[in-house]
């Protein structure tokens, strides 16, 4: 059962599609994890609208839809800057707006980034496939029968959990909203195959710059550079398909798989790239570089924990953001405090003991963090 | 067993570097006896010909803990009693509209048409693994006399149901998909629907059998499938 229809679409854009946090857990049955390519935009535009994070989302690719409102409601433009519109007026990105009967939400072009996400207050409702909303074109599952956007569909949305009055006028605060840069060096773990190049191609991986190519999709991010080369063939035994894997074929042209990728492969995979910097390259448009660098899986968990605070200080700032009108939230250095007049909701946050401030440089960006002991 | 990293969430436990059931039994019996210990870190066992991928969290289990985890299910592989195989059997109008290159398979193999429908529907073929597509069974045991290469040029659409040879390799479409299988027959039998309360038919360690029925008995199936009336023959 869906909720009340929230939009029509009047243009569905070059490739808008249904997402929420993917359909994990079935891949052992051939079923593609799908999700949002940039989870990090999805969850906080969720937070922004007080909506669970895993609410279904739109993941609006490059030339994004046009959408007339039916219901009065509350969205947040999250991700790559695409030239969001309200009525032909510039949207503010990481913004709940309100929207009424009639509005009219349109994307003038790519500005910074390649997916941005339109979230709804109250997620997008189509009816759950497998566990998700994620729309698997692959296997034609979840979203809108499986498939992108078309003119004349209507989106319906679930309901908010709080009225559009509380939720317009909050904004992410600057900390927490990224850059999309057009050129970025993303970190690696070897392997799984990576005893199936020569040291010169694994070389060419580490210091080589790469491009972008238009052939890129939801499945992965194919790249033009320097040749990655083989020492006894690209064809193995099909194996799993990790996220952020580096398939190399024999043109020996690397390929970043993504979310809507296939759950098995055949072509040899020389590195991983690791899960805080997939959704960073899945934001690159075709034309954009990005350099590889090798750290161990040692490095790759403590960058991973330190995305995970900085993720999980966002998500407690957003939900005890102060209502809209009173006085801007607070974001450093305590922004884990909930603002006077503030309205904590589905996690409040208590001043706890043990908890320390800490500055993360990730990505070229720094972060502040604060670790809370268990 | 070889452990290779995938990044920060994941690792390749592998088993050998061939298409092979004993191989593929070790792979099976590691992934459920990782299973069977239930860590909550771990997040996905997917097993392959050779090979699991396991997915892990890394906030729960640091490198050491996890190899440690993973030798210890490979460890219990070895007094485990896993769960005997299941014996689906998958009914096939051959031929025809139906199998619309038996022809052309029986032209490269030598063999008549009657020849190569004994023989497909005589094996008993062993499911290595599920993926590509969402329910396409990955089966070895073809006949060696079976073995015909994939058309020259791939069809756009492969109809859902379709059974099919390429190369030393057969299997069922679970949807309609492009693919460059010589097809052979048609299965009534949805291997894949996500409105089922089971969605996939076969997983891997099935043994899967094919039985030769005719038009009648394809329209018959077909329309129990479609009504969710059709008891799929388990043994």
């Amino acid at each position: 059962m869906s909720g009340p229809n929230g939009f029509k679409v009047v243009a569905p854009g070059l490739l808008t599609t249904v997402q929420d946090l993917g359909r994990p857990g079935f891949q052992s049955i051939g079923v593609t994890e799908s999700g949002a390519v940039d989870s990090y935009a999805l969850r906080l535009g969720n937070w922004l609208l007080l909506n669970t994070e895993d609410a279904a989302a739109l993941e609006v690719s490059l030339l994004g839809p046009t959408l007339q409102a039916l219901r009065t409601t509350a969205v947040c433009v999250t991700g790559a800057d695409l030239g969001a519109c309200l009525n032909d007026e510039p949207l503010p990105l990481w913004a709940a707006v309100k929207v009424v009967p009639g509005d009219r939400i349109s994307f003038s072009g790519p500005r910074r980034g390649c997916r941005a996400y339109l979230c709804v207050a109250g997620g997008f409702d189509v009816p759950p496939v497998m566990g998700s909303r994620s729309t698997d074109l692959l296997g034609r599952l979840g979203g809108l029968d499986g498939r992108a956007l078309r003119a004349g569909d209507l989106l319906p949305v679930g309901r908010p959990s709080r009225p559009t009055a509380a939720l317009a006028g909050r904004r992410v605060p600057d900390p927490f909203v990224p850059d999309y840069p057009d050129e970025l060096t993303a970190r690696v773990v070897l392997g799984p195959q990576d005893d199936f190049f020569t040291p010169a191609g694994i070389q060419a991986l580490l210091t080589g710059t790469y491009t972008i190519s238009p052939q890129s999709n939801r499945m992965g991010s194919r790249l033009d550079g320097p040749a990655v080369e083989h020492s006894r063939g690209a064809d193995i035994i099909s194996d799993g398909m990790p996220l952020g894997g580096i398939q190399v074929p024999p043109s020996g042209q690397p390929i970043v798989l993504l979310q809507g990728r296939q759950t098995m492969g055949g072509y040899t995979k020389v590195a991983t790239v690791i899960s805080p910097d997939v959704g960073r390259i899945g934001q690159l448009c075709p034309g954009d570089r990005v350099r590889f660098t090798a750290v161990s899986v040692g490095d790759a968990h403590r960058i991973a924990r330190a995305e995970w605070a900085h993720l999980d200080q966002a998500r407690r700032t957003l939900l005890t953001l102060p209502d809209p009108g009173t006085a801007p939230a607070p974001v450093e250095p305590q922004p884990a405090a909930p603002a006077p007049g503030g309205q904590p909701t589905a996690a409040p946050v208590a001043p706890a003991a043990g908890v320390h401030q800490l500055r993360v440089r990730l990505a070229g960006r720094e972060f502040a963090v604060t670790v809370e002991e268990a | 067993m070889r452990l290779l990293p995938c990044g920060d969430r994941a690792v390749v436990a592998e088993f050998g570097d061939a298409v092979d059931p004993a191989i593929n039994a070790r792979v099976r019996a590691f992934a459920y006896s990782l299973q069977q210990m239930s860590h909550g870190g771990v997040l996905q066992v997917t097993p392959t010909y050779r090979s699991a991928l396991v997915e892990y969290d890394p906030l729960t289990l640091d490198w050491d803990t996890l190899t440690a985890l993973l030798h210890e299910a490979d460890r219990r592989t070895t007094t485990l009693r896993l769960p005997a195989p299941r014996r689906v059997r998958v009914p096939v109008c051959y031929g025809g509209e139906f199998g619309p290159d038996l022809e052309s398979v029986c032209e490269h193999t030598g063999l008549s048409q009657d020849q190569v429908i004994a023989r497909h529907a005589g094996a008993e073929y062993l499911v290595y693994c599920v993926g590509f597509a969402a329910g396409f069974p990955y089966m070895g045991g073809l006949d060696p006399a079976l073995v015909t290469p994939r058309l020259p040029a791939p069809r756009t659409k492969v109809p859902a149901g379709a059974v099919g040879i390429g190369g030393q390799q057969t299997g069922v479409y679970p949807m309609e998909l492009p693919g460059g299988w010589r097809l052979i027959g048609r299965s009534p039998m949805r291997l894949f629907d996500a409105g089922r309360q089971e969605p996939c038919l076969l997983q891997s360690g099935d043994l899967v059998t094919f039985v030769p029925i005719d038009a009648a008995e394809y329209e018959r199936v077909a329309a129990a499938v479609a009504t969710g009336g059709y008891a799929v023959e388990r043994a």
